[in-house]
């Protein structure tokens, strides 16, 4: 694989409890020539990120999160999160991210090994930037630098999310290389993240998402969703 | 390259190939290949080994968690979980199917077939492992012999 040099520069913050797959993203993000810092939790992430979570309890008034302007030195292009771990999920630090004035622009890409539309189509409402179905590979590696060099070339703030929202049923899309061992849509987003919060959702969200469910041909394909509502063929 | 070398490589090579015809691997496997180069030459031993030594904790986990006389059905989904995940992640197809009727039982709290399927998963485990070690072996002579290891 051939990469210009700049593209050297670009750092990329590795979210992942399994040691397993911090090796395996790493070094895929390694390969393409891109600055890995890796952690095994949503909350050592923000911790790299500079900000730290205050405790709820003693600080009521505060927002649950501020920033610690000590750490400002490390920057960050793209943070790239594994969906399920044990205390923050990855849902939980993409919404800690995207309410940070200092954070919201770093584009967020979630990683997942199940295929659960309803997960999907929540991570994209909140502001993530692609979706990745586990096993992650190289071609969907590939899919990051358009994000990061969005962000790089600060001129335009991030577009607001709430326009795909509005826009349609549509933003999840997907196109794919075929890939036989991705598990079908699963209904239930209950298991395996126990420790996830309830959602208190607006009906209007809820209908969105139904009808977001309901778009998604479940086909055994492997699939990628951004929140463009654009399919991107790039394999 | 001496011939020695040659015979070594061909046998590698029809060996690793009857891994995936017996679907013991997947693609992923190779993608792990793939990444391996000289900036990290034993990238694909590592993560197996890591692999190995994350299935026998777990699976050593959900010996004990099944034995108890309540189950607990929770803890053994997650730990069921975690090693879909990283059997999936190193290609490791046949452990990765049996879990995925696992889970299933797990939610129907269905204990005797958990059982099975855990005796089943320690099957396909201890198998793919063998595999996988014999493989790792073949390469190492091999290299030994001179020849060189094909990159997928």
């Amino acid at each position: 694989m051939v990469m210009a040099a700049s593209e050297s520069q670009f750092h990329v913050l590795a979210v992942d409890d399994s040691l397993i797959d911090r090796k395996l993203i790493e070094r895929l993000l390694k390969t393409s020539s891109y600055q890995v810092t890796t952690v095994d939790s949503g909350s050592k992430a923000l911790e790299f990120l500079g900000l730290h979570e205050d405790d709820d309890r003693s600080n009521p008034n505060q927002p649950s999160i501020s920033p610690n302007h000590n750490n400002q030195e490390v920057e960050v292009n793209l943070v790239i999160t594994d969906y399920c771990m044990p205390g923050m999920t990855g849902y939980d630090l993409l919404k800690k991210i995207k309410e940070s004035s200092s954070l919201r622009d770093i584009p967020v890409v979630i990683m997942s090994s199940e295929n659960v539309p309803s997960r999907i189509s929540r991570c994209l409402e909140e502001g993530a930037e692609e979706f990745f179905l586990k096993p992650v590979r190289l071609s969907d590696v590939n899919k990051l630098k358009p994000h990061m060099l969005k962000t790089k070339s600060k001129n335009s703030p991030q577009k607001p999310n709430e326009q795909d929202d509005q826009g349609s049923t549509e933003a999840s899309s997907a196109s794919a290389t075929s890939s036989p061992e991705t598990p079908s849509p699963v209904t239930e987003d209950t298991k395996e993240c126990q420790s996830q919060p309830q959602q208190s959702q607006s009906p209007n969200n809820k209908n969105k998402r139904k009808g977001v469910e309901e778009g998604l041909s479940p086909d055994r394909t492997r699939s990628r969703y951004n929140n463009n509502g654009l399919t991107v063929v790039s394999n | 390259m001496g011939g020695n070398a040659i015979h070594l490589q061909r046998q590698l090579a029809e060996y690793s190939k009857s891994l995936y015809v017996e679907g013991f691997l997947d693609d992923q496997f190779k993608q792990l290949q793939q990444l391996q180069d000289e900036s990290s030459p034993d990238f694909v031993f590592e993560v197996v080994n890591l692999f190995f030594e994350d299935s026998e904790r777990l699976l050593n986990e959900l010996t004990k968690t099944l034995s108890q006389p309540i189950v607990d059905f929770r803890k053994i989904d997650a730990h069921v979980h975690q090693l879909k995940g990283s059997s999936s992640s190193i290609g490791a197809q046949r452990v990765q199917r049996v879990c995925i009727a696992f889970r299933n039982y797990c939610e129907e709290q269905n204990n005797d077939a958990c059982l099975r399927c855990l005796q089943l998963i320690r099957h396909e485990y201890s198998l793919v492992k063998r595999k996988l070690e014999t493989m790792f072996q073949m390469e190492k002579q091999v290299l030994a012999a001179g020849g060189s290891i094909p990159m997928h």
